[in-house]
């Protein structure tokens, strides 16, 4: 942690929906950023550098679209840094975004991530065959079920856990006037009926295609303490690697984010997860990510994942809530997801969740973004007090 | 603002013309192998891992999560990456080194122009609604630049031509340079103008490469390093996106960021700049005040080698090198990115 302590002090994000044919990239972006600037009480003449982050440039045709958006972004004449750490990215842009502060660099930053996933497919966009590799063309599902099945086999977790977090998440989206997806009827049955795409991994087990964009202030102590609204004070912040396959690489509980969780855990003086987080928004993207990022993150044991979620621990109303947003299963602009989990762990330590807020008792949250083949990690933990 | 002391302790690089041998991973492992070795350091005990690539060179989704095979990743480390010119992400280096949470940082960037018709795939940089359609590419854009810059009359074609004929000729003694000979001004002159008014001596050639730097706070660089170039200062601006917005003829966010890289006051004995083209040279001297005492681009500069995404990187390792071997003691390095100059970096280095 540098010297400077630090917060975030607005948050903005579009409405997700399938395709905003309405807006440019631009205009998307913008909208967020607007939005987190009127939060902060802020406009664009405030802000001393902006850092953009997003998923693959595949996904919209644009090569290094941050340089297109300098001027929607208010960044002309100011530093421009476009963070791409594969799904990661909306977490990892947050920190760097966080660490031009904590460095005593910048004062005031703007960091604006997104996706428009409608001018493209990222299916595709992911599929492409690469000279020198084996080719894949199966999409992020396709990857990951494989490595779904072999959790289930490890830890004998019955094939309905998955289905049990596809309906809370999309539940919990009903309060969430933002989420992409509003499935008042979705129910187990519904889950278990729809199609199959990737065994085990259902329909309505995976998350959408979206289009939005998620925006953060983010601000040095002096400017937080003069703030028109809460601040979310950063206690923590860590990001770790490792390569995508090896002999002996555990893809079901990866080494880095179990490191990047004790590192950050270690920063912010979590020593039980399950008890000192009042809630977490952590990248599920398909519903099985649930049980195994429980384990993965020390929520539990090895294991027992699926225990807490069959258990209910997880819902809205559980004893540590997870999405209470309806996370990624609900939105999915790809690029910007990862910010949304942090920048949601930011709403719910400043009480601004709206109808999907959660009670705070020990008034400390985690946000959580993953990518690549379960090898990039970013991790925050935000409270609604000022870090010692 | 107090910074922590950093310096560049080590450098390594590699280019070719078209290296249809190897993939990236494998052009990326003897630039970090070297770079590593050269700085002193164990692999792991570098701090902070990151690296700055373009997924559409390759043409496809993630170029850099191979890298990471490259660079060394396991036990994890704390690693990020940037799609932008590696420069680029040295600044993110500086900044997490400045954050106290590390302190030394190893830098790649890398790029395989030849896979593609990279003058016309970097159109896709600009407006996807607007300008992108009409498909000019890289060049035709610089073309306007240079027509810009000639139509207000202080520079001539013919100073055009001597930068393009020294840049040449200081490349013969860069043995990564892919482009070099003995020419002068008038014999370039005496060429066809292929762009007009541009000709192709005043074009960077496409050029495969990789580049890798070591960086460290100010007790590690000394400990490993003899002659360590401190970062002095380092900042990076940007201008809009449409052409039709800026002037041209100047580059009023390389002039800021040399300003606030506490460039202006001259002194530097060298200067590479990440002038792609040979106007870019002449805009870019004028915006830092660069004089007749700076060497510039000893090395031959972009229009001897221009690996796409680790070029900004090199003229950073390029100053390193010279202020290593005790050659000189303060120099200036540049990195730009984005249509005609759109984004730049400048980065002030002297030895003790």
């Amino acid at each position: 942690m540098g010297s400077v302590r630090t917060a975030v002090i607005g948050v903005g994000q579009t409405r997700h929906v399938s395709a905003r044919h309405d807006v440019s990239i631009a205009g998307l972006v913008r909208e967020a950023a607007l939005e987190a600037l009127e939060d902060a009480g802020m406009d664009f003449g405030d802000i001393d550098a902006v850092v953009v982050g997003k998923a693959p440039d595949t996904f919209e045709g644009v090569v290094m679209p941050e340089l297109y958006l300098a001027d929607a972004l208010g960044a002309v004449g100011k530093p421009l840094l476009r963070v791409h750490t594969a799904g990661s990215v909306g977490g990892s842009t947050a920190i760097v975004a966080a660490k031009l502060v904590m460095s005593g660099i910048h004062k005031r930053v703007l960091t604006v991530s997104f996706e428009k996933q409608s001018e493209s497919n990222a299916t595709w966009g992911l599929s492409v065959s690469m000279p020198f590799s084996a080719p894949l063309v199966a999409g992020a599902g396709g990857y990951f079920a494989p490595i779904i099945r072999a959790y289930m086999a490890r830890s004998n977790a019955p094939r309905h856990i998955g289905h049990l977090v596809a309906v809370k998440d999309r539940l919990a989206a009903l309060r969430n006037p933002k989420a992409h997806l509003h499935l008042p009827d979705i129910d187990l049955k519904a889950v278990e009926e729809s199609f199959l795409l990737w065994d085990p991994l259902r329909y309505l087990d995976t998350c959408p295609s979206s289009d939005g964009a998620m925006a953060l202030v983010i601000g040095a102590e002096d400017v937080a303490d003069a703030a028109p609204n809460p601040s979310a004070w950063i206690h923590g912040t860590a990001m770790r690697s490792e390569p995508t396959m090896f002999a002996g690489r555990d893809q079901v509980n990866p080494q880095a984010g179990k490191d990047c969780a004790a590192d950050v855990y270690a920063q912010a003086g979590i020593t039980n997860p399950r008890d000192d987080f009042d809630c977490a928004e952590v990248y599920v993207p398909f519903s099985w990510y649930e049980p195994m990022w429980l384990e993965n993150l020390g929520f539990c044991a090895e294991g027992d994942g699926w225990k807490l979620t069959e258990a209910g621990a997880t819902a809205p109303d559980g004893d540590i809530p997870w999405n209470p947003s309806g996370g990624v299963l609900s939105s999915n602009p790809i690029g910007a997801s990862g910010m949304i989990r942090f920048g949601e762990a930011a709403q719910q330590v400043r009480q601004r969740a709206g109808d999907y807020q959660v009670e705070l008792k020990t008034g400390k949250a985690l946000g959580h973004a993953y990518g690549g083949g379960s090898q990039f990690f970013s991790m925050w933990v935000v409270g609604n007090e000022k870090p010692a | 603002m107090s910074t922590r002391d950093v310096a560049v302790i080590s450098f390594a690089q590699r280019t070719a013309v078209n290296d249809r041998e190897r993939n990236e991973v494998e052009f990326i492992i003897p630039v970090v192998q070297e770079a590593v070795a050269a700085s002193g350091l164990a692999r792991h005990d570098i701090g902070f891992t990151i690296s700055g690539s373009c997924d559409y060179l390759s043409g496809g989704p993630f170029t850099f999560v191979a890298g990471l095979d490259a660079a060394g990743a396991w036990p994890p480390v704390k690693e990020s990456h940037v799609e932008m010119d590696a420069a680029w992400a040295l600044y993110e280096a500086w900044v997490a080194i400045q954050t106290g949470e590390v302190d030394s940082a190893l830098i790649y960037g890398f790029g395989k122009s030849s896979l593609t018709d990279v003058h016309q795939l970097i159109t896709l940089q600009t407006d996807p609604y607007t300008v992108a359609p009409l498909w000019p590419s890289m060049v035709d854009l610089a073309a306007l630049q240079a027509s810009a810059l000639l139509a207000e009359g202080g520079v001539t074609e013919a100073d055009l031509a001597a930068v393009a004929a020294r840049s040449r000729r200081d490349a013969r003694a860069n043995p990564y340079a892919v482009v070099s000979e003995d020419v002068d001004a008038d014999a370039l002159l005496a060429r066809p103008v292929t762009h007009s008014p541009l000709r192709d001596a005043d074009i960077a050639p496409v050029t495969d490469g990789s580049a890798a730097i070591v960086i460290a706070a100010a007790d590690v660089a000394r400990e490993h390093c003899e002659r360590p170039a401190w970062i002095r200062g380092i900042d990076h601006r940007i201008d809009a996106p449409h052409i039709g917005v800026r002037d041209l003829t100047a580059s009023a966010s390389t002039q800021r960021a040399g300003e606030e890289a506490g460039a202006l006051q001259g002194g530097f004995d060298a200067a590479e700049l990440h002038a792609q083209f040979s106007h870019d040279e002449v805009i870019l001297a004028q915006a830092l005040g660069l004089g007749g005492d700076t060497r510039i681009n000893p090395s031959g500069g972009a229009l001897g080698a221009n690996p796409m995404m680790a070029t900004g990187l090199i003229r950073i390792g390029e100053i390193f090198q010279r202020i290593n071997s005790g050659e000189i003691g303060r120099g200036l390095a540049h990195a730009t990115q984005g249509p005609c100059l759109q984004q730049n970096l400048v980065c002030v280095m002297e030895g003790e």
